[in-house]
């Protein structure tokens, strides 16, 4: 009850997240998101195995604090409150994340179970949370949303790591957050850099180079 | 010995952060790459003790993609020290590093024998080369920069949810971990078929977009276009090799499972678009840099075409892989000195190659026609064993497409090629100090004899090693995979 529970409220918040023109707003739902997504091992009744236990800490604690400690410090610096004129509106990308949870639905549809699975939502709900990742990267300009997109998509992929969670060493779990944590943290590196090199994190000025 | 190949280069990463002393921490460079070569060697000559629990180790394919990493690394390594005295005023401390970071991680990947630890090594790579590309420290390398990180990461995440997607469908099939290499292929028939062959579909795009096969190429002419020619070869001929060995292992997976039709079309498919597109954008390209970056994304297509087709096409895209890592070494390397020369890489300044810096003139002559097929450079035996091979398993469409793109290539690079090395240098443009020096070219001479060797004789150990690579590429199981405990 309470992962379908948490599963739901995460796509609720795949909705929230492309509808908000806030920047910090957006930060708050991703962050959010990933924290329900770091406690669910614990909801599906996991706890019994210590590295799950210990899995679920760090993934609360990377997405829950530091993630957002990165955020925090960033948004301090480039004094940016509002993603202004996106490349696709935020009607027509509510209504393109409602199209893709859809999709995710019917893609999942055709995608079987292993027999006694109880989570059949898991699947398209890490479909829709990949789809709207990928959604709030290519539709927005400022840098720091996009880096929001990352840790969405980032998230989606997590949620399908969780059908698997007791199956896959921690090695390969704990590889996923440290890169995660690793790219967040350079990407906050070069939107520090571009912040010095234009005074502002608009992606716009990243259009010299074409053909 | 594996550990070695990893943690030497990985320790010389250290101390080449810890070093003050540019010039010495140059030459930290070509030793490491010359004490890697030395290891990788003693370690393929013994290479038939692998058990199948291994979690780490060369077989026949990595042994051979992590040779080429590691020989392209030493002419990359010996051109450096003499490159960054040029550059006086760049501080090279990261991009020394994150060269030597990148050797530790390619020796990661090619001995990794876990799609998950493949994937974490693939992962990293990206991240330290993402630090070489914002060497120029402009707004033009920054961009460059930018978007070789978010799109590589997005290409990574979803290279990631296929590995999950086959590890799902081991789940089904009632296999668990560790989902070794061997292990899958052995259970390939158990495997989840939807999951397998949407697990493939995810890391074909993932590792393809790292491969920068079209259209997920997007960010390669701008990060090719922007770093030093140094950077460029190492991406051209390292980098991307690292992410088709991820490939290939995947694929040798999907064969293994007796879904090899449905994943060959596919590669052939993005083998051709990517060539074509390639040829598109190649034609009137006036920056130097950006047709290099554009070729490297044809000869990705080769790759994948190849592998595609399958049998000898399959072996000969993996000798590729080696042709193309040296001839784009030669061709990154001499437009690098070029660019130094002319203070430029584009068409209208940069004219007259051949009489300003004669010997990097040659050399990107050459260079431009050994990677264009011209015999007898290694490419053209690759290029022609694979059309070959298409021909000659029925494959008569997609060979005469692949022949007639590498004819269409050919004219469009070429017409770029001859402005570049002919005619006369234009007076107005300022003389840089720059002039060729042997520490500049030596090490591409050696890089363009090499791949001339290699099309005329390869070695008997290399050839069985590239048969048995072939062979396990194709999801058949190599002799040394079958060494049990």
């Amino acid at each position: 009850m309470l992962p379908d529970l948490l599963i739901a409220l995460t796509m609720l918040s795949n909705f929230s997240l492309v509808a908000t023109s806030r920047v910090s707003k957006a930060i708050q739902f991703a962050v959010l998101q990933g924290v329900l997504l770091g406690l669910m091992p614990l909801a599906m009744g996991l706890g019994r195995h210590f590295h799950i236990v210990l899995l679920a800490f760090a993934a609360v604690a990377v997405k829950g604090w530091f993630i957002p400690f990165l955020f925090r410090r960033a948004l301090k610096q480039v004094h940016i409150q509002r993603e202004v004129d996106p490349y696709i509106g935020y009607t027509v990308s509510l209504m393109l994340c409602a199209l893709g949870t859809g999709l995710s639905l019917l893609l999942a549809h055709n995608l079987p179970l292993k027999p006694g699975t109880e989570y059949a939502l898991m699947v398209p709900a890490s479909l829709a949370t990949l789809f709207t990742g990928f959604l709030l990267l290519v539709s927005r300009r400022k840098a720091l949303t996009q880096v929001v997109g990352y840790l969405v998509l980032e998230n989606g992929i997590y949620l399908f790591g969780l059908l698997l969670v007791e199956d896959m060493p921690a090695l390969v779990e704990a590889g996923i957050l440290l890169d995660l944590f690793v790219g967040i943290f350079v990407m906050g590196i070069v939107i520090n850099h571009i912040r010095v090199a234009f005074d502002s994190t608009d992606t716009r000025h990243l259009a010299e180079l074409k053909d | 010995m594996a550990w070695l190949l990893i943690l030497v280069p990985l320790l010389a990463a250290a101390l080449a952060f810890a070093v003050s002393s540019p010039t010495l921490r140059a030459w930290i460079l070509p030793a490491v790459g010359v004490v890697h070569l030395g290891l990788l060697l003693v370690a393929l000559t013994g290479w038939r003790t692998l058990p199948a629990t291994a979690w780490f180790g060369l077989d026949a394919l990595g042994g051979w993609v992590l040779l080429v990493i590691s020989i392209l690394f030493c002419i990359c390594a010996f051109y450096a020290p003499a490159y960054l005295a040029l550059r006086p005023d760049r501080d090279h401390r990261v991009l020394s590093t994150c060269l030597l970071g990148f050797l530790g991680l390619a020796s990661l990947l090619a001995q990794a024998r876990h799609p998950g630890i493949a994937w974490v090594a693939m992962e990293t790579t990206t991240l330290v080369s993402a630090p070489l590309i914002y060497f120029n420290r402009n707004r033009r390398s920054l961009e460059a920069t930018w978007k070789y990180l978010v799109i590589g990461s997005v290409g990574i995440a979803l290279a990631l949810l296929g590995t999950l997607f086959i590890a799902y469908a081991a789940h089904m099939g009632g296999l668990e971990e560790p989902l070794r290499y061997t292990r899958l292929m052995e259970n390939a028939g158990l495997l989840s078929r939807p999951w397998l062959r949407a697990g493939f579909v995810l890391t074909l795009v993932g590792y393809g977009t790292k491969m920068g096969l079209a259209p997920l190429h997007t960010w390669k002419p701008d990060a090719y276009g922007e770093t030093p020619g140094l950077v460029g070869a190492l991406l051209a001929g390292g980098v991307t090799s690292c992410a088709f060995l991820a490939l290939l292992r995947i694929y040798g997976v999907v064969a293994a499972a007796g879904e090899g039709a449905f994943a060959r079309e596919l590669l052939v498919a993005f083998g051709m678009l990517s060539m074509a597109w390639a040829l598109v954008f190649m034609i009137r390209q006036t920056d130097i840099k950006r047709l290099l970056a554009y070729s490297s994304v044809e000869h990705m297509g080769i790759l994948v075409f190849g592998i595609g087709i399958g049998g000898l096409a399959a072996k000969f895209a993996l000798f590729h892989l080696a042709a193309n890592a040296l001839v784009k070494s030669v061709l990154f390397l001499s437009a690098g000195n070029i660019h130094r020369s002319y203070a430029s890489k584009q068409l209208p300044h940069v004219t007259g190659a051949l009489r300003r810096t004669p010997v990097s003139g040659w050399l990107f002559l050459l260079g431009f026609l050994a990677i264009t097929g011209m015999p007898p450079f290694a490419p053209f035996l690759s290029e022609f064993s694979i059309a070959s091979g298409a021909l000659g398993t029925g494959h008569i469409a997609s060979g005469a497409v692949f022949l007639v793109l590498l004819g269409g290539i050919f004219l469009a690079m070429s017409e770029t090629v001859v402005k570049v090395v002919f005619g006369t240098p234009s007076a107005q443009r300022v003389r840089t100090p720059y002039k060729d020096a042997p520490a500049t070219t030596a090490p591409l001479i050696v890089a363009l004899g090499l791949a001339l060797v290699l099309g005329i004789w390869l070695p008997r150990p290399l050839q069985s090693m590239l048969d048995q690579a072939g062979a396990s590429v194709d999801g058949v199981r190599s002799a040394r995979m079958e060494a049990r405990p």
